[in-house]
């Protein structure tokens, strides 16, 4: 049946709604003084060890993010852990906590199409997200010109911000993941607790899925080096199903501008290529173009996903 | 079209439960009809069903003359709402709660700030308006509700179970409050099972058994059809001796009972207290009192599903 009127009438008041309920709330202020003061503790180590080549490295501001110091992981591995944490923490609650709160059917008895009501609350939570990032940004290059001495270039500010919105994509999936499963389960303890089962899942047992998959429907057996390719090609794409991975490869291609490929490359492949000598970062945004805009895919089928089931929703709690 | 309100054959089932079944309804401008029905008979979901927030299975409603399923957002410009056990966002003030709102409804800051000013005064809550809503009482939630509904300037109001939860003197004043609603020409449409305070405020009521409308009508009308009669007259006399037959005469009485020794109840389709007075005393008798009551809704609802159980 067609709907009249803008189903985005109210989109901004759910917006600004949510925005600010987010930056007040407890919740959210514990989680990001927590990713603060783990990444500023990363980049400093970082930096500290980095100050020895800063006249050899052109890229050193990108080495920043991704330089790991004993006992530390990098900053971008940390950002991989934590910042699924946080976009659960945000979109868990969303629906059903409207419904808890006995206040969804008082919203959705304003002027206003669902659909505003749940683009609002996804909206809300990426703004939120991405104003973290810009700071923690800001401050790990604030940092760098303080322990490094040097400005970043031109590319390296570049990159950085390409960085930050596939960083924000990926921060994406997990928040519209969250937000599904905040309208599937009338508990918000049960969709938490399931949003992170899926993160665990990716994060610990993907790979080990992946690779006894791969090994079981294409066997490699005595040195063939077709059947490893082959075996090799699977699990790449087994592997690339998951956000973690794509995330990943993100990283790698953006951050790390002698990176000309991701995955097998034959030696053929390599004829005429400089080896070492960096892309530039259009070249390097082609190389990352796929895994991009695999998570953006998959935010939209989520989100996608949440709408169809909240638009079936009954109201009333 | 002069309904505010009108539905034909409205039905809503949820799988096997058939949970409103072949209403038809008109609501007519400023009116207040009450919604009666015991728990599960369908009046939350009829409200649900007018308000475009559950699609009907079939049967079609028209609210001020929009199809609310393809439609919602006229219809909910103009309707107001206040749901059963409404809640609010528990750390947001009162004024907060309603500054949402007014933005959902478009209002510009300025607008809504006189509104709100406005609509909390007249539901008394203008010293708590910055108090988080979530250390509201139950009585002062219901209050902030209606006030919500007031802020859109509706022309329908619709309140479900506006008076459950509250202590009779907060729900005597809430009923006042409805009452103000129609003065200024809304119209009201309330579901409860409380008969006395629906009997208090409404012009019309409908009474819902198992999803469908049994029973339509003002109230005296009810009274008529299913008691017999509209009044109640008590009379209470010194010797009851031969008095009955003689009561019982009076054109108008249609049922007499005995309630103690010179202590009749009767049931009358007019006011015939003069002549019941006439009749006692020219018998001899002292006239002790004489009292005119008007059923309840509760006797009539008592009444009908004694019948209808009856019958099953
Ligand atoms: N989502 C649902 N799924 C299945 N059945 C439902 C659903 N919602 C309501 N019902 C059924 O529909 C019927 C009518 O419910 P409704 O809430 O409209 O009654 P009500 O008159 O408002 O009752 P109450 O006085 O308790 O509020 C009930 O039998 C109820 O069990
Ligand atoms: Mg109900």
């Amino acid at each position: 049946m067609k709907r009249e009127g803008s189903p985005w009438t109210g989109l901004w008041a759910v917006v600004l709604k949510e925005l600010a309920d987010h930056l007040s709330s407890v919740r959210m202020q514990l989680l990001e003084l927590l990713i603060f003061l783990t990444a500023f503790a990363a980049t400093f180590v970082a930096s500290r060890q980095l100050r020895a080549t800063v006249a050899e490295d052109p890229y050193i501001y990108l080495k920043l993010f991704t330089t790991a110091q004993e006992p530390l992981p990098s900053f971008v591995a940390f950002l991989g852990f934590f910042l699924p944490l946080a976009a659960i923490a945000m979109g868990f609650d969303s629906v059903n906590g409207e419904h808890n709160r006995r206040t969804l059917s008082r919203v959705l008895s304003q002027p206003i199409y669902r659909d505003a009501l749940l683009l609002g609350k996804f909206l809300a939570g990426i703004l939120t997200l991405g104003i973290s990032l810009l700071a923690l940004w800001l401050l790990v290059t604030g940092m760098g010109l303080f322990v490094l001495g040097v400005a970043p270039s031109g590319e390296e500010v570049g990159r950085g911000l390409l960085f930050l919105l596939g960083t924000l994509a990926y921060a994406g999936i997990w928040l519209a993941l969250a937000l599904m499963f905040s309208v599937i389960f009338r508990q918000p303890a049960t969709s938490a607790l399931a949003a992170m089962a899926v993160w665990l899942f990716f994060a610990v047992f993907w790979d080990i899925m992946v690779q006894v998959v791969a090994q079981a429907l294409r066997p490699a057996y005595g040195g063939d080096p077709f059947a490893a390719l082959a075996q090799l090609r699977l699990g790449l794409f087994l592997s690339r199903l998951s956000p973690n991975t794509l995330f990943a490869e993100l990283v790698i291609a953006l951050l790390n501008p002698e990176v000309r490929a991701l995955g097998p490359v034959f030696i053929t492949q390599l004829e005429g290529a400089v080896l070492n000598s960096p892309l530039p970062v259009g070249q390097s945004l082609l190389l990352a173009w796929p895994q991009f805009t695999g998570l953006l895919a998959g935010v939209l089928m989520l989100f996608a996903g949440s709408y169809v089931l909240f638009q079936r929703q009954e109201v009333r709690a | 079209m002069n309904g505010v309100i009108e539905t034909q054959d409205l039905s809503k089932h949820y799988g096997p439960v058939i949970a409103v079944d072949g209403l038809t309804l008109t609501l007519l401008k400023g009116e207040v009809f009450g919604l009666l029905g015991p728990n599960g008979s369908g009046k939350t979901t009829t409200i649900l069903m007018l308000l475009g927030l559950t699609e009907p299975t079939s049967g079609t409603v028209r609210v001020l003359g929009y199809d609310p399923s393809r439609n919602p957002l006229q219809v909910k410009r103009r309707a107001g709402y206040l749901p059963d056990s409404v809640g609010f966002y528990d750390d947001l003030t009162a004024r907060e709660n309603l500054r949402y709102t007014a933005r959902l409804n478009g209002l510009t800051r300025a607008e809504a700030d006189a509104r709100i000013t406005d609509v909390v005064a007249r539901v008394g809550l203008t010293s708590v308006v910055n108090r988080q809503a979530g250390a509201f009482s139950r009585g002062m939630r219901q209050r902030l509700g209606l006030a919500e509904v007031l802020l859109k300037q509706p022309e329908i109001a619709i309140l479900d179970e506006p008076t459950a939860g509250l202590d009779p003197e907060a729900a005597i004043e809430f009923l006042g409050m409805i009452k103000e609603l129609k003065a200024q020409d809304i119209t009201v449409l309330l579901s409860s099972h409380l008969l006395h305070q629906v009997q208090a405020v409404c012009d019309r009521v409908g009474l819902f058994h198992k999803g469908k409308m049994v029973l339509e009508g003002t109230f005296d009308s009810l009274a008529d059809r299913i008691l017999g009669g509209a009044y109640r007259i008590k009379v209470e006399t010194s010797r009851p001796d031969g008095l009955e037959p003689a009561l019982r005469a009076i054109p108008g009485v249609t049922n007499l009972s005995q309630e103690g020794p010179g202590q009749f109840k009767l049931e009358t389709q007019v006011d015939c207290r003069a002549e019941v007075a006439r009749r006692v005393v020219s018998s001899g008798a002292d006239l002790l009192g004489l009292t005119l009551e008007r059923p309840s809704l509760d006797e009539i609802y008592a009444r009908y599903f004694r019948e209808v159980d009856h019958e099953t």
